[in-house]
């Protein structure tokens, strides 16, 4: 497909109350933007499971934009835009980590009265997702195609919410403790050791569905170090997930 | 405005404004006749808000006994049982006039539509909201054996209503309509793009229809009110929304922590209007003893309060014994309280005093005050700083009351205001000239050079010398006081905090409690069912209190005039074998509407309907997927988001 004849396709997540409402204002004030998004009303930011996310680019959407509330402005007590928030920072390191661009996943906060913000946001973020190219671009080398990767950190969706649940909890509902949290060390080993591990993990089983492989070759697949592949290996068998088998000189599934 | 009040027969007062009743802001000289708004004086979007509430209490008291004469019952058809119906989808799609079939080419879009899976009708409109239209659609549904329907027009935030009861009206569920919004977020932004604005209506209506076939029939349910209202606080908020209250036949249990009620009405003895406030006060305290509906409870604490909107169960401890309340409101008038400054030597020196200690102490008629010489007062101590940046708003008006009464006996004491801003605003603004005509003096200091006090010996009298630099001088003065009359902070009241737990109500980041909005709710708390009044929403005059006292009992008598409140459909609901009892949903749920209880298979969550207010952060936190939000569960997001894949193939492969 020419790159000029590229029409992004945008599926967005606005909460009902405010961003839904500036969207709004921003028809009634008669304000242009690109005809790429299509809009699925939620009643709050917080309530757009990274399930939604991964099942929109599974679907070959290029981008998603996510609109809620500005943050302390939240419809409901419960301040859901806190979690998007949150929900954000976290897939956009996991998108990242199996080779997606993170910027196409947007939140922007915008209030029922910002029908012009909202133009603006629609139209620099379609010029963005424009230059990004469709979807497929992003990692199209390697082993395993784009797809399957959101699908195998789709079936962890489970587990990253028990996660967040355990050890991802921000202690106070304030900009500068989820700024300072989301920017801190204690998150990135956090999400390093126990999130995108276990995604790791689950990319080299995605391989070894398929056919046995050595250490060296599912290290060249994936892109990884091979003492990485090794210690989930190793790791794998004292559990006995996988096996090694000597004549083929490969892992393979138990 | 002059025709207004001659055509009505009310008096304006000498700045053009309606004359109020100064015991009663909402009330024009002429009974019957209330006011409410800007046309009383300057006034805020917020202020404005509760004084119509306040009038319509007001309104109420006088036509109580006439309440619901006129009111007629809806009867709505029996709704028919879809549950085993395949989904028959009826698509509308609207031309809006010109404002969407300009853009879009909705004969086409109808086509289109008729294409898609279960839509078994599809029909354009010019105005799908107009009354015929809307027979129509009802018609169509009975005739055509729809279950479901899609609406392609404007936005749902506007006529979602009107199409649900459409749909009662044809007797099917009205949760079992979609909206697609093919206007605001269409046709109105892709205006030069006909084409691609006619795909993305297509692909809305899409979407929509396979949202809507996944949608289930839920049911709002009604609950019942109890008639009683529960009022804690018993100052002057307190008190008059008591009585309007109960003045519209409704039981009143008045809580009050002290032994006597009246709160810091008590302290006061007169206002810049010349308001005799023990007077009012005496007055109000008796109406509320006399009164056979208001229950005082004094010396009182409250060990625990449940419930929720409409069916509230409060235990109060007080010094007529244990008693549980039922009710269907609440309303939170708990005040304020006065700060105790650390600074400019107060409590450890006794000429040094607060702006009511003064007030008592002139009204007590103590000589060596009245008599002084000279008297320095010190405004904005204890907030606009880092502690506390709000302003307390009163004192300003406290400060030049006391300096005015102290001037009326005795025109040869010095007095000297230190100030910062002088906020007599409205109409106080008369007083604070006055205030200047009969020389008091005012001088502005800045809060990095604030005033110093110490005691000092001059020619053999002992002063407190007060210091500082005046600014239009450019120098530092120095005043030697008899007296020291400190305008000190408002802060919340000390209980405010318990209060805010028990009844699980928000405060706002000073301490004082906060209102569900600013301007278009401000009695009410986010809370259903509890409304606000007085100091405990944040410092306030007399009359100030009086007007959002009867705002907060125009707002529950709202509610406790009705016999039922209804629940929305859309709410959360557990599978239990999907529940693994890790509690992400409860501690997502800061409306406690989620809890634990004991099954044979375990603890599983548990949601109670009407607490549940339908955001939905709960699913989303809940790893199974046990939780879901009605009308927006997993599932039928998932449809929506599957329809949005373009019919034609993708070029891509993924």
């Amino acid at each position: 497909m020419a790159a000029a004849d590229f029409q992004p396709r945008i599926v967005g997540f606005l909460c009902n109350w405010c961003c839904y409402g500036g969207a709004d204002l921003c028809g009634v004030s008669r304000f242009q933007y690109p005809p790429y998004i299509r809009v699925i009303r939620v009643m709050c930011s917080g309530r757009v499971d990274p399930a939604f996310v991964l099942r929109a680019f599974s679907n070959g959407a290029d981008g998603v934009f996510i609109g809620g509330c500005h943050i302390n402005d939240c419809h409901y007590n419960t301040e859901g835009n806190y979690d998007a928030f949150g929900m954000v920072r976290i897939l956009k390191r996991v998108l990242e980590h199996i080779g997606m661009n993170p910027e196409r996943l947007r939140l922007e906060w915008v209030s029922a009265g910002e029908g012009i913000r909202f133009a603006e946001i629609m139209n620099e973020y379609g010029r963005k997702i424009k230059e990004l190219g469709p979807i497929d671009k992003d990692r199209t080398d390697g082993a395993l195609g784009l797809k399957t990767r959101i699908e195998v950190v789709s079936r962890l969706v489970p587990y990253m919410k028990l996660v967040e649940r355990e050890r991802l909890r921000i202690p106070e509902r304030t900009e500068e403790a989820y700024d300072r949290f989301f920017a801190g060390e204690e998150f990135g080993s956090l999400l390093k050791e126990v999130i995108l591990d276990k995604l790791s993990l689950k990319e080299i089983m995605a391989l070894l569905d398929e056919k046995p492989l050595s250490t060296a070759r599912i290290a060249e697949l994936l892109g990884m170090a091979p003492s990485e592949v090794s210690r989930h290996m190793n790791a794998s068998s004292r559990h006995g997930l996988v096996r090694y088998d000597e004549g083929l000189k490969a892992y393979a599934l138990v | 405005m002059k025709g207004l009040a001659r055509t009505f027969g009310i008096d304006l007062d000498p700045h053009g404004f309606c004359r109020t009743n100064p015991l009663n802001p909402m009330e024009t000289s002429r009974k019957g006749i209330f006011v409410s708004g800007a046309f009383a004086g300057p006034m805020d979007i917020p202020e404005s808000v509760l004084s119509a509430s306040g009038a319509a209490s007001l309104c109420g008291e006088l036509l109580d006994y006439q309440r619901g004469e006129l009111a007629r019952d809806r009867l709505y058809p029996r709704e028919r049982d879809t549950t085993r119906e395949d989904p028959r989808v009826g698509v509308y799609v609207c031309h809006c006039g010109a404002n969407i079939g300009k853009v879009v080419n909705v004969p086409s879009a109808v086509q289109y539509a008729l294409t898609l899976p279960n839509v078994v009708h599809a029909e354009e409109s010019l105005f799908i909201c107009s009354t015929e239209a809307a027979q129509r659609l009802a018609e169509s549904i009975k005739e055509k054996g729809l279950n479901r329907v899609v609406v392609a027009a404007c936005t749902p935030r506007t006529h979602e209503p009107l199409f649900r009861d459409t749909l009662r009206e044809a007797g099917i569920n009205q949760y079992l309509f979609e909206f697609a919004n093919i206007r605001e977020h269409c046709s109105w932004v892709h205006s030069r793009e006909p084409e691609a604005a006619t795909q993305k209506a297509k692909d809305l209506i899409r979407m929509s229809v396979a949202r809507a076939c996944r949608l289930e029939p839920l049911q709002e349910f009604d609950l019942p009110v109890h008639k009683d209202a529960l009022v804690v606080g018993g100052g002057i908020a307190g008190m008059v929304s008591a009585l309007s209250i109960a003045n519209q036949r409704h039981e009143v249990h008045l809580v009050e922590k002290e032994r006597r009620l009246g709160g810091m009405a008590n302290r006061l003895y007169s206002t810049l209007e010349g308001m005799d406030v023990q007077a009012y006060l005496n007055d109000l305290v008796r109406k509320v003893y006399e009164h056979p509906l208001i229950h005082v409870y004094s010396n009182a604490t409250i060990p625990e309060t449940t419930g929720y909107v409409g069916n509230f169960v409060t235990r109060i401890k007080s010094s007529r014994g244990l008693h549980e309340i039922k009710h269907g409101a609440t309303i939170i008038a708990v005040g304020a309280d006065e700060l105790k400054p650390a600074e400019y030597l107060y409590g450890r020196d006794e000429r040094v005093m607060t702006q009511l200690e003064l007030e008592k102490r002139i009204h007590q008629g103590d000589k060596e005050i009245l008599d002084a010489k000279n008297l320095v007062m010190i405004q904005c101590v204890g907030c606009r700083n880092e502690d506390r940046n709000y302003c307390s708003r009163v004192c300003c008006n406290h400060a030049v009351k006391n300096a005015l009464e102290l001037k009326r006996g005795n025109p040869g004491m010095d007095i000297y205001v230190l100030f910062r801003d002088m906020r007599t605003y409205r109409f106080a603004e008369d007083y604070y000239r006055e205030a200047s005509r009969n020389d008091v003096r005012f001088i502005r200091y800045e809060p990095e050079s604030a005033p110093d006090v110490e005691t000092v010996e001059e020619e053999g009298r002992p002063a407190l010398r007060v210091t500082a630099f005046d600014s239009i001088l450019g120098k530092k003065i120095a005043l030697d006081a008899d007296y020291l009359a400190l305008s000190v902070a408002v802060i919340p009241s000390e209980s405010s905090e318990e209060v805010s737990k028990l009844f699980k109500v928000t405060l706002g980041p000073d301490g004082f409690f906060s209102e569900a909005h600013v301007k278009l709710r401000p009695v009410d708390f986010s809370a259903e069912g509890i409304f606000l009044c007085g100091t405990a929403h944040y410092p306030k005059h007399i009359t100030e209190t009086i007007n959002q006292a009867y705002g907060a009992a125009g707002r529950a008598v709202a509610l406790l005039s009705r016999d039922s409140v209804t629940a929305s459909g859309s709410v959360c609901e557990v599978s239990e074998t999907d529940c693994i009892s890790c509690g992400a949903c409860i501690t997502a749920c800061t409306y406690g509407a989620i809890d634990f209880y004991q099954t044979p298979a375990g603890r599983k969550a548990r949601v109670n309907p009407v607490l549940c207010k339908g955001d939905g952060l709960c699913n989303a936190k809940c790893p199974t997927g046990a939780i879901q939000l009605k009308h927006y569960t997993d599932e039928e997001i998932f449809r929506q988001l599957d329809a949005e894949v373009p019919d034609e193939p993708e070029c891509a492969n993924l």
